[in-house]
């Protein structure tokens, strides 16, 4: 019986050093890079100075100085308010469109033409933000955007839609739709394809149309991704998007675009305050990893947990 | 029996009707973007701006795109990282994914949940800048490659597809003497073609993307990665308006063009192996 089970040991061993020889230089790429900063956020509790280190600079006095500081500033009620707000209407418009779609794309039979829409509502995704920015500018521009070329020969006034910070947010969450509706829309049309096809055979001989079809079987059956869904986009509600607004945002609109991660970025990298930044970098995080254990454990309680 | 509705008919052709309307709005801007990109100025004078479809097109802009070679090089520089980023990133992710996905490692009840973390909670970006600036890497390409190497979810995506192959097709190999590099490298990799071939196309359009790393971890403007380049001569007045005989408009529009070109060129090759790495990813995420 023992030597059996020493048997069995130098059995997995035989397979498992050399899963461990794989595994090694990768697990030492995780702490360094991934567990490594997670030790430099020490700084936010620090009054970091450079020559001196992570461990070598002093204590702030009190630890939560920068914290304080941050929320006492003018701008931190502004700041997290733009974030939750972005990220609110994100979710609010961009949600239920691409469900839509998916189950549009799914009734359509035309081959040729499914194969059309779907190849060109997914390129949107492709395209960088910097690239958007520049379709944007084609359409949007004050002095030559196609746009403001068509109201001023219909008698209208052109209109500074790229500068003017009444309409920014709507603009940041309407293109956030254009890149990704079709993208979006793949997971409801995996789930659509998942579905038993008896169902709608049964519902046809028992004389329901189309749209009854689409509303008591589709519809019903494609909840469970949708709240998935849901919970993850808002488990990322502290993230309304660096690379979009900060490529998009021009500075008169500062006032409504700015959010946590474009201040952290310009008051760390820009302007050096390195403690100040990773104060308000750490908060974000940790409101972020709430946000995900709590909405998951939302998700359970529908029977859909994400690990 | 089988009684077909008249509304369904009419639900049809209002499907297709709207999803014209889509492809239409998925499609219009960019073409509006190339014909921008190809008025010539005198036609701009003409009609006091910008037809969806011109009279007449001039490649000028694109000529003067390529004299001045500012774009170019950048985008000699963004495709140098593009390549042997992916690589890095494909070769990490594969070599890792694997061992990962066997249910017999020891330990691994351990690993997954300490791969996973990271993904939930992040030092964030100064902290991530720091660590990048102590290790001499700030100004280097290396920034841009090295510390993204493995995405977590990526990694959690190839792992799913490996443990769905059937254990089976490796133990003749292995009874032959095969070690576990030679059974990743022979038998799982070409089995794996969908969702690496997914995987190459996240991680390859990621690095063609980059913005974020490049502003932090490139101090040097003469090092900049192509949407960085891009971005700044959107801005209006840059330095290339020097050319009066095109309009700046044009001149921007077929900067983004050529910046966006060899996405459009690949993607249809790689769009069969997507919709399914993606599913796969959906189903196990």
């Amino acid at each position: 019986m023992e030597k059996k089970g020493r048997q069995r040991i130098r059995h997995i061993m035989k397979w498992n050093w050399q899963y461990y020889v794989m595994l090694l230089p990768f697990l030492i790429y995780y702490l360094v890079f991934k567990y490594g900063p997670m030790y430099g956020v020490l700084i936010a509790f620090k009054d970091y100075n450079i020559p001196k280190g992570i461990l070598g600079s002093p204590w702030a006095e009190p630890v939560w100085k920068h914290f304080e500081y941050f929320f006492e500033s003018p701008y931190a009620a502004r700041i997290i308010g733009n974030t939750l707000k972005i990220s609110f209407y994100k979710i609010a418009f961009g949600m239920i469109p691409p469900i839509i779609l998916a189950i549009m794309i799914n009734e359509c039979k035309n081959k040729w033409f499914r194969k059309a829409i779907q190849t060109a509502s997914y390129l949107p995704h492709f395209l960088s933000w910097v690239i958007i920015y520049g379709i944007m500018t084609a359409f949007f521009s004050q002095t030559s955007g196609l746009i403001n070329r068509w109201l001023t020969q219909w008698g209208l006034s052109s209109y500074p839609f790229l500068t003017d910070p009444t309409h920014f947010q709507a603009m940041i969450v309407g293109t956030d739709l254009w890149k990704g509706l079709g993208w979006s829309a793949i997971i409801y049309l995996a789930a659509i394809a998942g579905i038993d096809t008896t169902l709608y055979e049964a519902a046809i001989i028992d004389g329901c149309s189309k749209l009854k079809r689409i509303w008591y079987i589709t519809l019903p059956l494609l909840k469970g991704t949708f709240i998935l869904q849901l919970i993850l986009r808002a488990g990322s509600i502290m993230n309304a998007g660096f690379d979009q607004i900060y490529v998009i945002a021009s500075d008169q609109v500062l006032g409504v675009a700015e959010i946590l991660d474009t201040w952290v970025f310009k008051e760390g990298i820009q302007r050096m305050n390195y403690s100040l930044a990773s104060a308000v970098g750490l908060l974000k995080s940790v409101i972020g990893l709430v946000l995900v254990l709590g909405t998951n454990k939302l998700a359970r309680k529908w029977d859909e947990g994400l690990w | 029996m089988v009684k077909k509705w008249k509304s369904d008919k009419a639900v049809d052709i209002c499907n297709y009707v709207i999803l014209s309307v889509i492809l239409v709005i998925c499609v219009f801007p960019l073409l509006y973007v190339i014909s921008v990109s190809l008025t010539p100025i005198t036609e701009v004078h003409k009609n006091g701006g910008f037809l969806v479809i011109p009279r007449a097109i001039t490649l000028d802009a694109y000529k003067t795109i390529i004299d001045q070679r500012m774009l170019p090089r950048a985008m000699g520089i963004t495709a140098y990282i593009t390549i042997l980023g992916t690589v890095i990133n494909i070769v990490a992710t594969v070599i890792m994914a694997y061992p990962l996905s066997k249910r017999k490692l020891a330990g691994r009840r351990f690993l997954i949940p300490f791969i996973i973390f990271p993904m939930l909670f992040s030092g964030g970006t100064i902290p991530t800048y720091l660590l990048i600036k102590n290790l001499n890497m700030i100004g280097t390409y290396w920034a841009l490659m090295i510390p993204g190497a493995v995405y977590t979810y990526n990694l959690l995506v190839v792992k799913a597809f490996f443990e769905n192959l059937p254990e089976e097709l490796f133990e003749s190999a292995r009874i032959d003497g095969a070690n576990e590099f030679y059974v990743l490298w022979k038998i799982v990799v070409p089995l794996s073609k969908p969702v690496i071939m997914t995987m190459v196309l996240f991680y390859a359009v990621g690095h063609w993307e980059t913005y974020f790393d490049s502003i932090m971890y490139l101090p040097d403007q003469n090092m900049q990665t192509l949407q960085v380049v891009l971005r700044r001569m959107l801005t209006p007045n840059t330095e290339m308006n020097a050319d009066i005989t095109i309009p700046t408009m044009t001149l921007q529009m077929a900067m983004v063009v050529f910046t966006t070109l060899p996405i459009i060129v690949i993607y249809p090759f790689i769009q069969k192996y997507f919709t399914k790495g993606i599913m796969l990813g959906a189903v196990k995420g």
